[in-house]
């Protein structure tokens, strides 16, 4: 099997010291690989938004290691770790992040702009990306005149624009109805058919359900897995038509 | 199951042989419910007997004939009053069907010697593959795009599998942070028992609790 896209290895992270210390992981080893789509699920504070932090590069393990495509994240150093994020990983922030000043096509278009690229082609990919969230039309509207579910919309569409390998989403339902909802799954999980690895933090059992793997957290720690393999032969026949 | 009630509202449709209305039931349900085609002519014969649906051409057919016989039934006027009564009737919530899980989880949290939390996680785990799986019929095959009324009855169906999975899920989390609270509280159920202590140390399975081990 190929190296996975992403590979966390015995990570540990602490916050604070002393008597407010708290372990948010506890020597979690975790990996996506291209084509996959993960799901993590596990009561509030459990450690979810920490790990998928920690996967992003935009905060470093107490313990332990991340990589990306083979690359130790610590070990590229701020401006590696803000290129990486502009260009081959994909975050979707458990509150939404948008820039209030810029518009939502301009928004979406900023991390390929950063990266250098021209900002037609950049609007022209940002405008491809407003398509596939199902909101094209609100492209020249602000943050603050959208309703939450539209701005979340702005947000994936941002962490999908582009060949992005790595796409993190942190409850990125939470502000959506079910058939958005599902829109939004459908859209994460064609990306991820398509060959980049995917991470999925949710509350939502229906969600976590589109994933190959679902891995649950508890205080820190992986408790359980449940796998690709299909279990249930009550409906092997209809898979087998 | 209302296998009875089904096989005649299949039979207003038009007269049909056992093995027909077995394959228009599996249509609809996928084989979310299966059904031998024993059950299916045991079902015919009774409502034969019950006047609820009669043969067409009942001459020179073997009562028990299968394969090769064909005994073709239709419905009588009797069998349509009572699939019309069927589907105005609400189905009945006042006697709950049996539901071996809360039976299971009732039963643990008061005899000793369960570990609750594995319990849980086990079931949870379970579950969600067959959550995972339903979902995987819901994104390809015929339930996703349903043109025809009867792949459209099918994905209807695997909703229904998903949003009992789904509860069944929210359910088990609701327990496990009632049992963990009570634990802290020390309080409502016997302590070592029911306490699930899932996240104890840093291992990556299960463990059984200490105080639970007999
Ligand atoms: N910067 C921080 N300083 C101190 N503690 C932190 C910090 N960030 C997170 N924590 C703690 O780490 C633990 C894990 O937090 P995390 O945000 O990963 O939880 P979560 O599983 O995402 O929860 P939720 O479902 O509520 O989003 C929590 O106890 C939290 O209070
Ligand atoms: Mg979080």
């Amino acid at each position: 099997m190929s190296a996975p896209v992403l590979h966390l290895d015995g990570v540990t992270r602490i916050h604070g010291e002393g008597d407010t210390e708290v372990h948010a992981l506890r020597c979690v080893s975790f990996r996506a690989h291209a084509g996959e789509l993960v799901a993590v699920m596990g009561p509030s504070g459990s450690g979810k938004s920490t790990l998928l932090t920690l996967a992003g590069g935009l905060d470093q393990p107490t313990r332990g290691t991340v990589r990306i495509e083979g690359e130790d994240v610590g070990a590229l150093g701020n401006a590696g770790r803000a290129r990486m994020r502009r260009t081959s990983v994909g975050y979707v922030f458990q509150a939404f992040n948008l820039i209030p000043a810029l518009t939502a096509v301009e928004n979406v278009a900023l991390p390929r702009e950063l990266d250098g690229e021209k900002s037609r082609a950049a609007r022209r990919l940002a405008m491809a990306a407003l398509e596939e969230v199902g909101i094209v039309d609100l492209a020249d509207r602000f943050p603050d005149t959208m309703s939450g579910g539209q701005q979340q919309r702005v947000a994936i569409a941002r962490a999908v624009v582009g060949e992005r390998r790595l796409i993190l989403a942190d409850e990125p339902t939470g502000a959506l109805d079910t058939d958005t909802g599902e829109e939004i799954l459908r859209l994460l999980r064609a990306r991820c058919d398509a060959g980049a690895a995917g991470v999925l933090v949710t509350h939502e059992a229906r969600h976590a359900a589109w994933a190959d793997r679902v891995v649950f957290l508890r205080d820190g720690v992986v408790v359980d897995e449940s796998g690709a393999d299909p279990v249930d032969d009550l409906l092997a026949p209809e898979v087998a038509r | 199951m209302s296998i009875r009630q089904a096989m005649l509202a299949l039979l207003e449709d038009g007269p049909m042989y056992g093995y027909q209305l077995r394959a228009e039931f599996e249509q609809r349900t996928g084989s979310t419910w299966p059904l031998n085609v024993g059950q299916v002519y045991t079902t015919l014969s009774r409502l034969e007997r019950d006047g609820l649906v009669e043969q067409v051409d009942g001459e020179g057919a073997d009562h028990a004939a299968d394969e090769g016989g064909h005994v073709i039934y239709r419905v009588t006027q009797a069998g349509r009053v009572e699939v019309s009564e069927w589907f105005t009737t609400p189905v009945p919530r006042t006697q709950p069907p049996r539901d071996e899980l809360a039976i299971k989880l009732a039963l643990a949290v008061t005899v000793s010697g369960v570990d609750v939390g594995t319990l849980i996680q086990r079931q949870r785990s379970a579950t969600m593959a067959a959550l995972q799986d339903y979902t995987r019929l819901k994104r390809s095959g015929r339930a996703a795009q349903p043109d025809q009324p009867e792949d459209l009855a099918w994905s209807l169906v695997l909703d229904a599998l998903v949003f009992d999975a789904e509860a069944e899920i929210r359910w088990l989390d609701h327990c496990e942070a009632r049992l963990r609270r009570a634990a802290v509280d020390g309080s409502g159920v016997r302590r070592g028992t029911a306490a699930p202590d899932v996240a104890a140390g840093s291992t990556t399975t299960p463990t059984t609790t200490p105080g639970s081990a007999r």
